[in-house]
């Protein structure tokens, strides 16, 4: 199975850590993983702020640059989400049927981590080790887009001393959105404030979720209140071992 | 006949843009408890109804199917309508938009020769203005649902479909009732507390005298029946029952959408919307009426059939969803945002998500363009339709209207702009990264940037955020993988 990495461009410049994770569980795995180097973004940003003309060459881009693998792999939910909801749109929107035929064709191989870990790779149990009680937040997009159901937490549930704890009112958006945060600052940091004190409440030393975005709200949010909760992508998790401490 | 969208009501003149409109909520704690506690009381309630019939998920899907047909076949239904409903001795009356409308009301009420009407809760005559209309001609228009009584009352807007006055507490009511019942009719007990039963006896004995003398009411409706004539309001209280029976004329007002093709649809809907609106298994009070019947109701019943914009809707073919609404108000009650902001940010009649997509359309996405932005996408709302509007999709759909109507020169669309053609380039992407990072080496302290400048300082104001790494993946990838591999 030829495994291709698509890092996202958030997490390719801010969250390298995430990209490499990934690369070391599906390695020890026995799976050989390639990073296209073509490849880019997905357009969500321009999507969902309104400008889709000016995702639709990514569209071409992500199709061209993924083509040939069996499997792209990508550590964000919501970037699975938008390239496997919205690229064929924007490819019937903007595109001819070449590329409508190409999109179609490359998107049921497209996963999210935890999905090709436990949907296509069937594991549960990666061989991780990771002694924290660790909370885990459903993002909207790993929630109600791409459906991720309990992937995650039976991923994390298996790793060895994690102690997974309950994150009061989880399927509350954390509000952040995007340029929601900063088109309507104020009203995302109300719904900050009440997912950090969600955070605080359940006691946990990590939280963790399958998108790093959500993430940097967060943990931005808890780091300028002085909290000592650290924020890291569910990949991070798994990728440590006893050995390897991530 | 073209209406200038602006003259369509639905929008609050004067109403800033929702950014700004929704900061008196947030500052607001005790009306942001109110709001939590009551949408959290009723998203569970909704939540325990719906999981108890095994077929939600079909029921969800027959109606969207059923609203889909309508709107394709809009033209064909209304006018099945207005046969079966002149058959059964009622009048059909057709308002391109709100000023039509209310001029026909007024020309019905007039031909009575009263001044008063009661009326039961209806959000296309809010929708129109109708009350205000009236009062400028001077017909004055008692709201008889008792959130309905509580606006009016505090010469208010309403704040929820369902619940309008769900921004006030029971001693704002109570003083409310105490200050100005009597200037509206029968007053309040002055010694009245703020106990819910003693609030609703207040009530109760407040709109009876109305129900008791009023010669014309008006309805709005839930549901018409292309093919028999039956329209439908389905209530709680009973007060919208007293409304449509005591009268002898009967005047509804409509939009062109509510119709249904059949009798037997109503048994998906009735399924549908009393457990996505009240929570409940079924509403209290369901009425029904076919035009008029000798010595029963109502001597004369007039439909007015309103557009609105609904037509301007129904031509985009993504944005026409929204039509399918039947008001339950599930989807505010699950809003991340309107849990926080509450109805009023919205600057209409038709607040949370629902209408963050109804009202840009009906009245043109340039009169209210904030309104599709106001939403983070988490997709609560599509999970909670019960008529399964994709809610999310709408909402991008009109973000791109939105940005349109500002033109390709503004500083967010030559920023995007930009930011497409670095993000079409792994060279130029590799180049802003190194520059993102040798931006972050200055800006950041310990590994944290604090203050952002200009439209980023809403984002810095309260969160860290790390700087950006000295090595993004891609150039980790290129010196520890690349070279391995042939």
């Amino acid at each position: 199975m030829r495994v291709a990495l698509f890092i996202t461009c958030f997490n390719d410049t801010l969250f390298p850590g995430s990209g490499r994770a990934v690369v070391s569980v599906l390695e020890r795995l026995g799976h050989t993983v390639d990073f296209p180097t073509e490849q880019t973004c997905c357009g969500q940003m321009h999507f969902n702020t309104g400008y889709r003309r000016d995702a639709a060459p990514l569209v071409t881009r992500f199709a061209r640059t993924f083509a040939e693998y069996d499997a792209v792999v990508t550590p964000s939910a919501s970037c699975a989400g938008m390239v496997r909801e919205n690229h064929p749109l924007l490819a019937e929107q903007y595109g001819d049927t070449a590329l409508q035929r190409q999109v179609d064709e490359l998107m049921p191989r497209v996963h999210e981590f935890t999905e090709f870990l436990t949907d296509v790779l069937g594991v549960t149990d990666v061989g991780a080790h990771f002694p924290r009680r660790v909370a885990y937040h459903p993002t909207c997009h790993s929630l109600r887009g791409l459906r991720l159901g309990d992937r995650p937490q039976r991923l994390l549930s298996a790793v060895d001393g994690l102690e997974l704890v309950d994150l009061p009112s989880a399927d509350s958006c954390c509000g952040f959105g995007g340029t929601f945060a900063v088109k309507n600052a104020d009203t995302s940091n109300v719904m900050l404030a009440d997912k950090t004190a969600a955070v605080r409440a359940s006691g946990a030393e990590v939280l963790c979720a399958a998108d790093n975005s959500c993430l940097l709200h967060i943990g931005g949010g808890l780091s300028r209140q002085g909290d000592r909760v650290r924020s890291m992508h569910l990949a991070e998790i798994l990728a440590s071992t006893e050995g390897e401490p991530w | 006949m073209v209406s200038d969208p602006r003259s369509r009501g639905v929008i609050w003149l004067g109403s800033p843009a929702f950014p700004e409109a929704a900061r008196t909520a947030l500052a607001d704690e005790q009306l942001r408890a109110n709001l939590k506690r009551a949408t959290g009381t009723i998203r569970d309630k909704r939540l325990a109804v719906a999981a108890e019939l095994d077929d939600w998920e079909e029921l969800r899907d027959s109606a969207a199917a059923i609203k889909k047909r309508v709107s394709r076949h809009l033209d064909h239904y209304l006018l099945a309508l207005e046969a079966s409903v002149t058959a059964a001795g009622g009048t059909v009356h057709w308002a391109s938009d709100a000023a039509e409308a209310n001029r026909i009301v007024t020309e019905l009420v007039r031909a009575t020769g009263e001044s008063e009407v009661v009326k039961v809760k209806s959000m296309a005559t809010q929708e129109i203005g109708l009350n205000e209309h009236l009062a400028e001609v001077g017909i004055t228009a008692y709201e008889t649902d008792l959130a309905e009584l509580i606006v009016q009352l505090g010469d208010d807007r309403p704040s929820h479909i369902l619940v309008p006055a769900i921004h006030k507490n029971r001693t704002e009511v109570r003083d409310l009732f105490v200050a100005e019942m009597g200037h509206w009719g029968q007053p309040a007990p002055e010694d009245l507390s703020d106990d819910p039963r003693e609030l609703a006896e207040a009530a109760r004995l407040h709109l009876r005298e109305k129900f008791l003398t009023a010669k014309v009411a008006v309805s709005g409706a839930n549901f018409a029946v292309a093919d028999t004539g039956t329209v439908m309001v389905v209530e709680s209280e009973g007060n919208g029952r007293m409304c449509l029976t005591l009268p002898e004329t009967l005047i509804t007002v409509m939009g062109i959408e509510k119709v249904i093709p059949t009798w037997q649809d109503l048994e998906v809907f009735l399924q549908l919307l009393p457990r996505s609106s009240t929570g409940e298994r079924m509403n209290p009070y369901t009425s029904t009426w076919t035009g008029t019947t000798e010595g029963d109701g109502p001597r004369d019943f007039h439909l007015v059939l309103l557009d609105n914009g609904r037509t301007d809707t129904l031509a985009d073919e993504t944005g026409r969803q929204a039509l399918a609404c039947i008001r339950c108000s599930a989807c505010l009650n699950v809003c991340p945002v309107f849990e926080r902001t509450g109805g009023h940010a919205y600057g209409s009649v038709y607040p949370g998500p629902i209408g963050a997509v109804l009202t840009p359309q009906l009245v043109g996405v340039e009169n209210a363009a904030s309104l599709p932005f106001a939403s983070t996408l988490c997709g609560a709302c599509y999970d909670a339709c019960p008529v399964k509007i994709n809610i999310p999709e709408v909402l991008t759909h009109l973000r791109v209207k939105a940005v349109e109507g500002k033109g390709r020169a503004s500083a967010e669309a030559l920023a995007m702009k930009a930011a497409a053609t670095v993000l079409d380039s792994p060279r130029l992407l590799a180049a802003a990264q190194r520059a993102a990072a040798l931006g972050g080496k200055v800006l950041a302290r310990e590994g944290r940037i604090g203050r952002l400048p200009g439209p980023l300082s809403g984002w810095s104001d309260t969160r860290d955020t790390p700087a950006p790494p000295a090595e993004s993946f891609r150039t980790w990838w290129r010196k520890n993988r690349k070279e391995e591999r042939p």
